[in-house]
């Protein structure tokens, strides 16, 4: 685990150091295409001030933003005792010493996601879809994803290189938005005064904004995929049962429902991409996300351990690939461990008007919604703004006294 | 004189690994313990959670009189229990007893279909499941512990302060030590 969460670190420092480079030789030649005296200078302070501000923003208030656009609600454990359970095991597995906050998502399609900086400061949300559709074995696999997401530190090097990508793709854009429209004329006027110099500067500067972005995109995909292989390969190291993880996933890649609150920012955050219902399937170099089969793939083929070593020699086989998703260092510690029994309560077997219905309640329970059970077997649903003392039964006219 | 700043440089340089090393030993038995705390924590949860249980489906299950009371025995064995080892043991039958008694669950439809029942169910596999967590991660801190004991420098001040090495967390129970077979179900 200590090897895992230092390797994991010095990665992310190499990566930061080299988009952090990108990001000043795009601000230096940019600026140096505007102004050629000391323009240059200028650019990379805007560029790192730029980057500095959105940083600080997300490093307080991120987790704040990121779960009031996804629409998620804190909950407490009477809510949903078993959730609340599972991220108290998990946490438990992972030895993290502090607990995750937990949060519902009021939407059908099922997805998760882990966020917060400060190791005591972190929250996972699931949707209320997932709730209805995963047993207890498989919504444990997912949450022991997304605590592997926390314990890993993956979601400070999420957010400081996703800012880095951010201001290099807006830097560039602008640029190359301003010659377009405004920068004619003042291109011209210049040229007069400054002659070949500028427009020598200007070519590389065009040159430079349109490769810095997929350069930086790269970086930012490649690692954002590599990480997500590694919380999968920790997840059955918490669960010791990679079946709970592979099922959640194939589950979750077989709805069809999508996720209205996503967007392109906060689409990395998720356990697997929630903006996929397009119909064209996305380039493998530009997804944040490895395609899901093939991590489905990786888990069925963990042969009789739940350590680090079993899940790189999985990956290797499926993927044909010697990449080292574990670092080597954790590989040599890592000792063979047993595989565990499914112990989680049986598969519920609901249908998917049942499912339907214990989504609904879920997130009426969530909107502070309180329930009668009549003896003519409706549940009456009664909302938070209802004033009066009384309510009749909508089927059998029954009157129900309220608290 | 140069002699002289180079033994200075030499002997801070000691006392500087020395003060980590013996810190880092301190944090590391110190995270050993708050594991073993933990496992604490949950067992005694269980044994809170066992009494209710036994409220709660002694009416449904009149013809279980042998597994329930096989159960009150192993808990209260269980908290009587002091040391380590006795502890481990008494734990494990009570593993083995909830065990069966999950099993015999299976024959009582309506018992399966009581709120109550069910959501107190929810919580001991959750225990369960904690106290199984709990153990892997104190017996993880252990192994770790150990090897920074046992591995060149930190063994030096290691034995030097006596830090001795801690006892994994065995399991007694036979059948939990057997390879689990794998169901997919």
């Amino acid at each position: 685990m200590w090897e895992l969460i230092q390797a994991n670190k010095r990665k992310s420092i190499i990566l930061i150091i080299s988009m952090g480079i990108l990001l000043v030789l795009l601000g230096y030649i940019i600026g140096s295409a505007y102004i050629p005296d000391g323009g240059g200078l200028a650019g990379v302070f805007i560029a790192l001030m730029l980057w500095g501000v959105l940083y600080l923003i997300s490093y307080t208030r991120g987790s704040k933003i990121l779960l009031a656009v996804s629409g998620a609600k804190e909950i407490t454990k009477d809510i949903h005792p078993q959730l609340y359970n599972i991220v108290e095991e998990m946490k438990i597995a992972s030895g993290h010493p502090f607990m995750p906050k937990v949060y519902i998502i009021d939407s059908a399609a099922p997805n998760a996601f882990a966020t917060g900086i400060k190791p005591d400061n972190t929250a996972i949300a699931v949707t209320a879809g997932l709730l209805g559709r995963l047993n207890r074995d498989e919504l444990q696999g997912v949450i022991a994803h997304e605590m592997a997401h926390i314990v890993n530190r993956d979601i400070l090097f999420m957010t400081v290189s996703g800012i880095m990508l951010g201001v290099i793709v807006l830097i560039s854009e602008v640029f190359i938005y301003s010659l377009w429209f405004g920068g004619g004329g003042r291109y011209s006027k210049s040229s007069k005064d400054s002659g070949q110099g500028q427009i020598i500067f200007i070519v590389i500067a065009i040159a430079f904004a349109i490769l810095a972005p997929i350069a930086a995109r790269l970086l930012y995909f490649a690692i954002s995929r590599k990480r997500e292989y590694l919380a999968d390969a920790s997840a059955v190291r918490f669960t010791r049962y990679p079946e709970g993880l592979a099922s959640a996933l194939e589950k979750i890649s077989r709805s069809t429902e999508e996720l209205k609150k996503a967007n392109k920012v906060t689409a990395p955050m998720y356990i697997a991409n929630p903006l996929k219902k397009k119909g064209k399937k996305l380039n493998d170099l530009t997804s944040t996300h490895p395609p899901i089969s093939e991590r489905i793939k990786i888990l069925r083929g963990i042969a009789k351990s739940a350590d680090f070593n079993a899940y790189q020699t999985a990956f290797n086989k499926v993927t044909g690939k010697e990449t080292n998703i574990i670092p080597p260092a954790e590989l040599k510690d890592s000792t063979p461990i047993n595989i565990r029994d499914a112990i989680g309560l049986p598969a519920l077997g609901l249908t998917k008007k049942q499912t339907q219905r214990n989504v609904g309640n879920l997130i009426m329970k969530l909107n502070d919604y309180s329930f009668i059970n009549c003896e003519c077997g409706v549940k009456i649903k009664i909302p938070p703004n209802y004033k009066k003392k009384i309510v009749f039964c909508p089927r059998c006219r029954r009157r129900h006294k309220l608290k | 004189m140069v002699t002289a700043i180079v033994l200075i440089v030499i002997v801070a340089f000691i006392v500087l690994f020395f003060i980590s090393s013996y810190n880092s030993l301190v944090k590391f038995r110190n995270q050993v313990k708050n594991a073993w705390a933990q496992i604490d924590v949950q067992l005694k949860r269980r044994h809170d959670l066992i009494p209710n249980l036994i409220e709660t489906v002694k009416g449904y299950m009149t013809h279980e009189r042998d597994t329930l009371e096989n159960i009150t025995k192993a808990r209260s064995q269980a908290v009587a229990a002091e040391s380590v080892g006795e502890k481990a043991k008494a734990e494990g039958e009570l593993t083995s007893a909830l065990g069966k008694f999950n099993l015999v669950v299976e024959n009582y439809p309506d018992l399966k279909a009581n709120q109550n029942f069910l959501s107190l169910q929810e919580e001991l596999t959750s225990t369960e499941n904690k106290i199984s967590f709990s153990r892997q991660n104190y017996n993880d801190q252990v192994l770790f512990f150990n090897n920074k004991i046992q591995m060149f420098p930190s063994n030096i001040v290691a034995g030097m302060f006596k830090f001795n090495e801690e006892e994994f967390f065995e399991i007694e129970d036979q059948k939990e030590k057997e390879v689990p077979k794998v169901s997919f179900s």
